[in-house]
Parts: C-alpha cells; sequence; structure tokens
C-alpha cells in the first residue's frame, strides 16, 4: 500500500517538476535582456555627440579632489584619473561603481550643474537589474549638487539597495566633478 | 634701431657743427672712425644675441622633449597603474565576504503566566563568502551563529543559511541548486539590520512564514519583463510530526532532513515603478508531516505583500496563510494558521527614522477558541552611518489567555 502511495506520489511530483519546467521554458522565451551589456561606451558617446565625439579630456585624481571623490563614493576611489568629453557646454562622463560585488558602468551627461541624463550602460550583478529602466533613472532627470549630495531624495527599489547606492553616488560624483573642470576653465 | 639713432644723432651733431664752424678733415675722419667703431660694437652685439637665441631655441625643443616623453611616461604609469589596481581588484573580486550581526537587549514583563524576558543576547553573527568560478558561475553562502554560543547545553547554534551555486542560464534567467532561501515575504531573503524597522524581526512573518526559512533544492530566477521577475522552485519540504502542526516547528534546516515529499514554489514580484514592490509567492507542500501523520497531507501557503517608500515616506503591509489538509490539523485548529501586518514608517532625516507596526497572527486560526495574538511596535532607528543602525522600541501585546510580554527592546546592527 505505502509503495502504491509512494508511486502515486512520486508521479504527482514528476508531474509538477514537469510544470515547473514548463513554464520556465515558456517565460525563457519570452523575455527580456536583464544582465550585461546595453550599450556601448562608444555608442554612448555617438548618441550624446550626435556622431561627432570631442576629443577626451583628463581630470588627474589628486589632492583636496581625491579627498572629496573619497568622500562622495564613501571608500578610496582606485583610479588616477577621470576621463571625460566636453563640447558645447555639455560634458559626458563613464563612470563605473561597484553594486554588491561587480562593477556597474554608467554613462552620465551633466550640462549647466544638472544632470542632463544618466544611462546603465553595463550591469553585471545577478540582482538589482531594475535600476537601468527609464522609471528609475528619470528620478536623476535636472538633480543639481547640494552641499556635496544630490538635491534630492530618490526612492529606492526593494532588493536593489546597492544597485540605487552605487548610481545615486556616482551620479552626485558626476555633478562635482562638472563643477569641479568647469572652475579649473 | 640703436644704430640708426646714433646715425641721426651724429647727423644732426655735423650739421650744428657745419652751422657753428666748418669741421676739418680730421675730425670729419675722426668722427667717421667713431661711428664705424659703434657700428662694430652693434655688429658684434647683434651676433652674439643670434647666439643666444640659436641656444635658447635648442634649449626649448630640448624641454619640449623632455616634457612630452615626460608626458608619455606619465601616460604609461597611470595606464598600467590603473590596470594593475583593475586586475588585483578583479582577482580579489573573484571571492568576497560580508557579514551582519545584531546584538538585542530584551526588557519585557510577562503578564498572567507569560515569562519576563529581560536579557542581551548577541543573536546574529553572520559571515557571507561568495565567489566567482566564472562570469556565469558563482557560489554564494550564509553561515550563521545564533546566541553567542553554540554546543551542547548551549544556547545558541551554528546554522547553515544559504549554500548555492548560481548559474546564468542567460543574461536575463539563471538556476541555482543547494541551499537557499525560499522566496516568500519581505524579511526572509532581506534581512540585515540596517534595512529593517524594530530590533526583533516582526513576528508575523516568523511565526507564519516562517521566516528565516531555506531549504534545499533547485530554483529558477529571472525577469519576464520590464520590472517583472519570477522565481520558481522545487525544494525539500517542511516536517510539522509532533509539533502540533506549527508551521515554524517544521523548519527542517536542510539538516538530515527528511525528504519523503517535497515543496513547490513560486513567486512573481513587480518593481516597476521607484520605490514600489508587490510580490505574491504560493508554495504547495506535498505533505507536510514527510508522510508521518496519516492524519496530515499537503498544505498550501500564499502570501502577497507590499513596500512602498515614497520621498521620506515608507509603508510596508504583508499577508500570509496556510491551509493544512487532513482531520489531524483540523482538530487542532491548525488547518489555518494566517498573520498580517501594517508598518508605516517616516524618515525625519537620513540618520533617523520613526515607525509604528500593528501584527496579528494566529497558528490555530481554524480553533474556535480565542488563539489570536495582536502586538504593536513603536520605535526608532538611527543610522550613525547608512550600514550601521541603533534601534529602540517599545511593544505592546494582547495574548491568548492575556499571556503577553509588553516592554522594550533595544538592538545594535551592522551591515558589510
Amino acid at each position: 500500500m505505502n509503495r502504491v502511495i509512494f508511486s502515486i506520489r512520486s508521479i504527482r511530483s514528476i508531474r509538477s517538476i514537469r510544470s515547473i519546467v514548463a513554464a520556465t521554458l515558456l517565460m525563457i522565451a519570452f523575455s527580456v535582456f536583464a544582465r550585461g551589456i546595453y550599450q556601448t561606451d562608444e555608442a554612448f558617446l555617438a548618441e550624446t555627440f550626435k556622431g561627432e565625439i570631442p576629443k577626451s579630456q583628463v581630470v588627474w585624481v589628486k589632492g583636496d579632489l581625491r579627498k572629496a571623490i573619497n568622500d562622495i563614493l564613501g571608500h578610496r576611489y582606485a583610479g588616477l584619473r577621470i576621463r571625460y568629453w566636453h563640447k558645447d557646454g555639455r560634458k559626458a562622463w563613464i563612470l563605473e561603481e561597484i553594486g554588491k560585488d561587480q562593477p556597474i558602468t554608467f554613462g552620465i551627461i551633466t550640462a549647466k550643474d544638472k544632470v542632463e541624463k544618466v544611462t546603465v550602460l553595463a550591469f553585471r550583478e545577478s540582482r538589482g537589474g531594475e535600476i537601468r529602466y527609464r522609471a528609475f533613472t528619470q528620478q536623476f532627470d535636472d538633480a543639481q549638487l547640494k552641499d556635496n549630495d544630490l538635491d534630492r531624495h530618490i526612492d529606492g527599489i526593494s532588493g536593489a539597495t546597492l544597485s540605487v547606492r552605487a548610481m545615486t553616488a556616482i551620479v552626485t560624483l558626476a555633478l562635482y566633478l562638472d563643477k569641479f573642470t568647469s572652475q579649473q576653465s | 634701431m640703436k644704430f640708426k639713432r646714433t646715425l641721426l644723432a651724429s647727423s644732426l651733431l655735423l650739421a650744428g657743427a657745419v652751422q657753428a664752424a666748418t669741421p676739418t678733415n680730421e675730425e670729419i675722419w675722426a668722427l667717421l672712425q667713431d661711428m664705424k667703431g659703434q657700428m662694430d660694437q652693434v655688429q658684434q652685439q647683434n651676433q652674439e644675441l643670434k647666439s643666444e637665441n640659436d641656444k635658447l631655441k635648442l634649449k626649448v625643443e630640448a624641454t619640449e622633449q623632455v616634457a612630452r616623453e615626460a608626458n608619455e611616461t606619465a601616460e604609461a604609469v597611470a595606464v598600467a597603474t590603473e590596470e594593475a589596481v583593475k586586475s588585483a581588484a578583479l582577482l580579489s573580486d573573484k571571492t568576497t565576504i560580508g557579514g551582519y550581526g545584531e546584538l538585542h537587549y530584551n526588557n519585557l514583563d510577562g503578564k498572567n503566566g507569560a515569562s519576563d524576558k529581560k536579557e542581551v543576547d548577541f543573536h546574529r553573527f553572520v559571515l557571507f563568502f561568495g565567489h566567482e568560478f566564472t562570469d556565469n558561475l558563482r557560489f554564494f553562502s550564509e553561515l550563521e551563529l545564533e546566541h553567542s554560543i553554540s554546543g551542547d547545553d548551549q544556547n545558541g547554534e551554528v546554522e547553515l543559511e544559504q549554500a548555492y551555486i548560481e548559474y546564468d542560464i542567460n543574461q536575463q534567467h539563471r538556476v541555482k541548486g543547494g541551499l537557499f532561501l525560499t522566496p516568500v515575504g519581505i524579511i526572509n531573503e532581506t534581512h540585515e539590520p540596517p534595512t529593517f524597522y524594530g530590533t526583533e524581526r516582526n513576528p508575523v512573518e516568523k511565526n507564519i512564514i516562517p521566516a528565516t526559512w531555506w531549504e534545499a533544492g533547485v530554483m529558477f530566477s529571472g525577469e519576464i519583463a520590464e520590472g517583472f521577475s519570477y522565481d520558481v522552485a522545487a525544494t525539500s519540504g517542511l516536517n510539522t510530526s509532533g509539533s502540533s502542526y506549527k508551521v515554524r516547528s517544521g523548519r527542517q534546516k536542510v539538516s538530515k532532513a527528511e525528504a519523503e515529499d517535497y515543496a513547490y514554489t513560486g513567486r512573481i514580484k513587480w518593481t516597476g515603478i521607484p520605490g514600489l514592490e508587490l510580490a505574491a509567492t504560493v508554495q504547495y507542500q506535498e505533505d507536510i508531516t514527510q508522510s508521518n501523520d496519516p492524519t496530515a497531507g499537503s498544505a498550501t501557503l500564499f502570501e502577497t505583500h507590499a513596500v512602498f517608500e515614497r520621498g521620506n515616506f515608507g509603508l510596508r503591509a504583508l499577508y500570509a496563510t496556510w491551509d493544512l489538509e487532513g482531520s489531524g490539523p483540523k482538530a487542532s485548529g491548525a488547518d489555518e494558521q494566517t498573520g498580517w501586518y501594517i508598518e508605516p514608517s517616516y524618515q525625519i532625516s537620513k540618520h533617523f527614522g520613526v515607525f509604528a507596526r500593528y501584527n496579528e497572527w494566529d497558528n490555530a486560526a481554524g480553533s474556535s477558541s480565542d488563539t489570536e495574538y495582536e502586538q504593536i511596535d513603536l520605535g526608532v532607528n538611527w543610522w550613525p552611518h547608512q550600514d550601521v543602525v541603533v534601534k529602540v522600541d517599545y511593544q505592546d501585546q494582547d495574548a491568548p489567555a492575556g499571556k503577553e510580554q509588553d516592554g522594550f527592546n533595544v538592538g545594535l546592527g551592522y551591515q558589510f
């Protein structure tokens, strides 16, 4: 009797597993991309400057600037310089920051001390990919610097706290660098 | 120029002299000799200047060359250093370490036979270890020491709460196998102390879901549309035999767990709007006693929740209910186990937040007697750093037969 019950249960289990596998395959077939490179650096720059990409410029990360960058990121910045592209008052920044374990690549356009647009160029974490959606990134449009912080609250995404934190820090950094380079020139 | 001025001056002098008195040939000769001497001097100076200029030109070119070389060297050093830092970071990033912990102080007064609880306890000390084998194959684990000391006759225990291998099937779907947290509720998967209000985890998810809950098995996860994610899992199941069918006591913790009957879980989650999460989980247990109790059978869990954050305002709400088949659970009223809570909060500043929570739960909701618990929590979180938190809260219980614990809790927590 026990054997009969076991067999019935086994068949039920197999059917359940089959249903799960079938449902999963169906979802895989009708899905969108979530993890990887969404736009190359070159494509981002070409789109930003309508195909006429200016020569890149460099900010050397030293002295007070290094200290300010470390404060904004909340950790030491590992690079020696930061490259940017400047044309007709608009600056494009390609910056990376770790979310949980992996670096996320952001493309940020700043103009007149404000954020024009933020784009996630590459996302390598297995969680938190929702930050790439325009519904989320548009919160940063027109954001400005206020006491080396953003002038607004950014509504987070549950389960993507570290990705949101990384994005907020990197946009703040882009605004700070925009201001710094304007003062230098 | 100097020469021209001298010549002009001499001519004027000569003109003046002619007017005054006609000079002799000797005087004119002397003047001419003087002028010639001056011209020779000017020529000499000019030659010297030209020579100095040539030398300066050479020096400038040499300096420019040095500057060019220095610039190229600096560029090469910068590139090499950045590459070295990157590759060192990549190497060290292959294996990651993290963790969290929480120290609790409870000062609760028991009423009508409920015990007092006045104790200090390092409730959880947790370490995460992860490793990336390749870009699409990784390992993750969570090892926890509960209540400071484990061992025979000790209060605590060492628990392996997560240990799985995850593989990316493609850019939007992944599969994991091993021991992992069940995809249900708000705090079951995200329970680092700085991420939630209240010293203790809320009693609804603890007693009804039951968090923290992990099983062994296989789980597919991924995205199906913008903001929509899913999880489907086939795992080991609960075993409530000999424990009045209370789901929390059915957790086998994947420790020589009976695997006669399995569990199947599906969750759908929507995070399409910033600050909002809506999710629902359904789980089917083939037999909640692992076929040990003929009067019990299958069980189904339904859970749904919302997490909302807009500006400084936050709201969490959750409802969970179990439906247990069989005459055994029905006889004790455990055929229905239900709970819900609602938790509004307000973040006064980056460092301070206040909350209130109303909880209601019943692990014998099918019985006709009063078995329902209610609890109101009020408290504050102080984050001196975004990853460190100090919590103070007050709890007021309303328990069956008045056996309640009321008082305050204090906590210190961290994550990294």
